[in-house]
């Protein structure tokens, strides 16, 4: 088994069709949507983590190929600069997946979990001081 | 058993002072009462690190061959405006004013990435600054143009001085309406999405001393990582706001007016933030010890978060329009567990002001003041506090009609 995270970007004549739903039927993979934006008469963006056994995802990766859609890794990565960050945690509230966190609420001491961040940059510019960065 | 801080001082320079920080306090309380506690401890520091507008700096930059007289003219200091309303080489600027081709909120929500708080932070980091000067010249200044690189190290003086700092107690900013808004409180989701506070609660300056009575004018400060006084009160200074038994304000009340050396201060502590779609700030760290003079005093020391209520506002139409509807109050330690009720709903907290910021504040000034090199003052002048002192009054406008 094994998961992998991918950005799919869906053009917008497909935006219609079921193309996702298939992967569970025809592949038998499971997956977790962690971000999706749709535009009527745009292209379609969703960030997805697909999990199940390494050929499958390879054959469901060539299926949404074939239907068109873009697949790129998910290769952003969001950094917190820790030397700029006043640990006033503004960023907590705003953080829809808990990647960012306070640790201790004694000390009110903030934390990143990496393995948790979507890369969907809610964070970056309610920082007051700029400390949460996008690396690519 | 009543103390006189000249005798706190004596026990300063002896290295025998007791100090311990605004958090310390409560549980030494806790254990040992409040007559015991109060003998045994010389001073409670406190502390707050956060977003502080109404701040700026000036400097004299000194003359220039041919001289040049900026007052009068038009400066900028690495394309941000400053005031140059002052004699010849002397310049102020604000916190808040943003870079001059700044789109501002033009594409809301604005950046405002770069502003005069960051100006502050970099002179006070040691970096060039660009400074250009527009002149009209004189006799006595003949020079009309002027650009430069300049250093706060050149600078004849440096000087940190803000009209309003170190707010007495803070609102909890929502957002009632269905789309988000940018505030100074930050980010508001919408339909009362997330809860932003701006406190440092129990260890914050003036909730430590509720009714000012061992701070005021004169009183030295650790400010910006260096040392500095409280100068005046500060503009909307509003004792009258209404209060706890515990003598804690429940609404924004206490502000201090301060003054420091900027040469001797931190970028760490002075430090330029941008509130995407409302503009710049520059958080300012502040300390301020307070010396236990007497039991009372230690019992204003010793208030806790729980103790502490602040006041839980819309910031989509109550704030904005000067309403004074409120929904709801909320003590610090509920707002700092990570989430309060709103209206029923359980909504997530932020701060906007760092606690471990202000925590670090007041450990530093602790330190400075067990080591002999912090030595209290007596105030020159009490701050405005009860009957006399001055009500904070909204604007009675008055238009001007066209012709008259």
């Amino acid at each position: 088994m094994s998961a992998s995270k991918m950005v799919l970007t869906f053009p917008k004549d497909k935006i219609g069709k079921p193309i996702v739903y298939k992967l569970i039927k025809d592949f038998n993979l499971s997956f977790n949507i962690m971000k999706a934006s749709i535009t009527p008469d745009q292209e379609g963006h969703m960030v997805l983590e697909l999990d199940g056994d390494k050929a499958e995802i390879d054959k469901g990766i060539k299926h949404l190929k074939d239907e068109g859609v873009k697949i790129d890794p998910l290769s952003k990565e969001i950094k917190v600069n820790w030397d700029k960050c006043t640990q006033c945690t503004a960023c907590v509230s705003i953080c829809p997946t808990d990647a960012l966190y306070v640790k201790d609420r004694q000390t009110m001491e903030m934390a990143f979990d990496p393995e948790k961040c979507i890369a969907c940059e809610l964070c970056i510019r309610p920082c007051p001081p700029r400390a949460i960065e996008v690396h690519f | 058993m009543a103390k006189t801080i000249a005798e706190i001082n004596e026990k300063i320079k002896s290295g025998k002072a007791v100090v311990v920080n605004a958090e310390e306090i409560i549980e030494i309380v806790a254990k040992k009462g409040v007559e015991q506690a109060a003998k045994e401890v010389d001073v409670v520091t406190t502390g707050t690190f956060g977003p502080m507008c109404s701040s700026g700096a000036y400097f004299n930059f000194g003359h220039t061959k041919p001289k040049i007289k900026a007052g009068g003219g038009k400066a900028l200091l690495n394309n941000v405006p400053v005031y140059a309303g002052w004699a010849a080489v002397d310049l102020y600027i604000g916190a808040t004013i943003a870079a001059q081709d700044d789109p501002l909120n033009k594409i809301h929500p604005g950046e405002f990435a770069y502003g005069g708080a960051h100006v502050i932070e970099d002179l006070v980091a040691g970096k060039d600054v660009r400074l250009q000067v527009e002149a009209y010249g004189t006799d006595c200044y003949p020079r009309k143009h002027l650009d430069s690189w300049i250093n706060i190290k050149d600078l004849n003086e440096a000087v940190l001085f803000n009209s309003r700092n170190a707010y007495q107690n803070y609102n909890v900013a929502v957002n009632l309406s269905d789309k988000t808004i940018y505030t100074y409180l930050g980010t508001l989701k919408p339909k009362i999405g997330n809860a932003n506070y701006c406190s440092a609660g129990q260890l914050s300056p003036l909730l430590n001393d509720p009714y000012y009575k061992t701070l005021g004018i004169g009183t030295r400060i650790w400010l910006g990582g260096g040392i500095g006084y409280i100068a005046w009160q500060g503009t909307q200074h509003n004792p009258h706001a209404p209060r706890l038994a515990n003598g804690v304000t429940k609404r924004p009340a206490g502000t201090l007016a301060v003054i420091g050396d900027l040469k001797e201060m931190s970028p760490k502590w002075i430090k330029g933030v941008s509130f995407v779609g409302y503009g710049v700030s520059l958080n300012v760290g502040i300390g301020i010890p307070i010396p236990i003079l007497n039991e009372e005093i230690l019992k204003y020391t010793a208030i806790k978060d729980e103790e502490i209520i602040a006041a839980i506002v819309d910031y989509s139409d109550a704030y904005p329009n000067g309403k004074s509807d409120i929904l709801g109050e909320v003590d610090y330690k509920t707002v700092k567990s990570g989430e309060i009720e709103v209206k029923g709903k359980k909504v997530p907290t932020s701060g906007i002001s760092s606690y471990k910021a202000a925590l670090e504040i007041a450990n530093d000034l602790k330190e400075s003041i067990k080591k002999g090199k912090f030595l209290l003052t007596e105030k020159v002048a009490d701050l405005p506090v009860g009957d006399t002192a001055p009500k904070f009054k909204p604007l009675k406008e008055r238009p001007v009609k066209e012709g008259m």
